[in-house]
């Protein structure tokens, strides 16, 4: 019997299992692809805080670092944020590839067991602990657990299966497609977006910079608004800004723009990142909340070992931690985004006007809205109602 | 005439969106692989989700 499973080698999963693992618990991390980390269904931007917080940076999986981030309104207003000061490079973007392997292998040097080509199937709870069943190597595999920890992202069965989240609807996701492209022609220092209702209905295309003249180019779309699937989107975004380079690569996923969930444990189960909708509902990261909240429900995880206590009354003690963390923040951004997304374009060019030229020294959403807030008092009223 | 979903697996990227979004477990991405089952009851919201255009609804 273990103490923890784990399903899903991501950030959220590897975080999780390690933490269990450096805490001496008995754990067992599955993945059901045979290569942990492919194929990537990300963007791979994260700020250096929320990277730096959990894992000591080792450059072998960091593709480039950028200063900043533009921003351009509908119009091609540009908006940029960046720190100036040399050597306060304040975002990475990785080759998760690489980045999800090495957090697998912490977990399997601190002592977790790691089974690879392993998948999820259902568990059923019997005298206070649960009985997973699992299909390893295309064989039927059962084993008992104290606890589940669902990581396994924005398709999480153990989620719905435990009736912690419920399905997504066509407006709390993000449907996203896109290329690694060599030869763009950028400025490496910055991460670029781009907004608009034609360009990318309730959404934005985005330019990360990934070294060597390579640059993840993709875009998400909300298929409650899209009209066309997000591949469409992206072909049209890359023909329009005549960005020229060879495709070497095609990167799908689906984000969760969902906001904070009520709670994401029920009895002997946590869930942690994209399967409790950790994402961010206005810039659709999510690395730094998966890293988060799996550090945080392998710390639970551990002390409920300790007091052999599994009741989704104990766990809670998760929800307190990962929702005072950064939950508040998705709560918060859900909210906004709601706000963005009845915007026009017309208002979107002028709302960038009037803060295009700014000197924005931080890289957040907030830093953009107390800029919106200054030089638009009449929104003053709109947003503190709605952040209240 | 019932409507199910289909898959055209040149196009599909194993992106598990299509996943995420059904309410009736009529999805599974076994590995890189999409299995639709016969819970599915063609209501379609995989298609509209599908970033690539990877699915779309035949009559049965």
């Amino acid at each position: 019997m273990f103490d923890v499973i784990v399903v899903g080698a991501g950030p959220a999963g590897s975080m999780a299992a390690k933490t269990c693992a450096e805490n001496g618990l008995k754990v067992l991390l599955i993945e059901k692809r045979q290569e942990i980390g492919t194929p990537v269904r990300c963007a791979e931007g994260i700020s250096k805080q929320g990277l730096k917080r959990f894992v000591e940076i080792d450059r072998k999986w960091i593709a480039a670092e950028v200063i900043g981030a533009k921003i351009y309104a509908p119009d091609g207003t540009e908006i940029t944020m960046a720190e100036e000061m040399a050597g306060n490079e304040v975002g990475f973007v990785l080759e998760r590839k690489i980045f999800d392997r090495h957090l697998a292998r912490l977990a399997a040097k601190a002592g977790a067991e790691v089974i690879v080509k392993t998948a999820f199937i259902s568990f059923e709870r019997r005298d206070g602990r649960l009985k997973v069943k699992m299909r390893r190597m295309g064989e039927e595999w059962e084993v008992e657990t104290k606890i589940l920890i669902g990581a396994d992202g924005v398709e999480s069965k153990v989620g719905r299966m435990a009736g912690i989240i419920r399905t997504l609807r066509k407006s709390e996701i993000e449907s996203c497609a896109q290329y690694l492209m060599s030869n763009v022609e950028i400025d490496e220092n910055y991460t670029y977006f781009y907004l608009g209702n034609e360009l990318a209905p309730g959404g934005y295309a985005w330019i990360f910079p990934k070294g060597n003249k390579c640059a993840n180019v993709g875009i998400g779309v909300l298929p409650s608004k899209a009209k066309a699937n997000a591949k469409y989107y992206l072909d049209k975004f890359i023909e329009k800004f005549g960005i020229e380079g060879k495709i070497v690569e095609l990167v799908c996923g689906a984000v969760p723009v969902y906001g904070e969930i009520e709670t994401a444990v029920s009895d002997n189960i946590m869930l942690a990142g994209d399967a409790a909708y950790h994402s961010d509902p206005i810039t659709g990261g999510g690395i730094a909340n998966a890293l988060c909240a799996g550090y945080y429900a392998g710390k639970v995880a551990y002390e409920a070992v300790k007091k052999n206590d599994f009741s989704a009354g104990f766990l809670r003690k998760y929800d307190e931690l990962w929702k005072s963390d950064f939950g508040w923040k998705l709560r918060r951004n859900k909210k906004l985004q709601e706000f963005f997304l009845k915007l026009d374009d017309q208002t979107l060019n002028s709302l960038a006007k009037s803060i295009s030229g700014r000197n924005i020294r931080e890289m957040s959403v907030q830093a953009i809205i107390v800029e919106l807030l200054k030089s638009n008092p009449h929104l003053v009223d709109l947003i503190k109602n709605l952040l209240i | 005439m019932a409507r199910k979903a289909v898959v055209n697996r040149g196009k599909c990227a194993y992106c598990g969106a299509c996943v995420a979004v059904c309410d009736f477990f009529a999805l599974e991405l076994v590995e890189t692989y999409l299995e639709i089952n016969e819970n599915c009851n063609g209501c379609s919201i995989c298609v509209k989700v599908c970033p690539m255009g990877a699915l779309s609804l035949v009559e049965v």
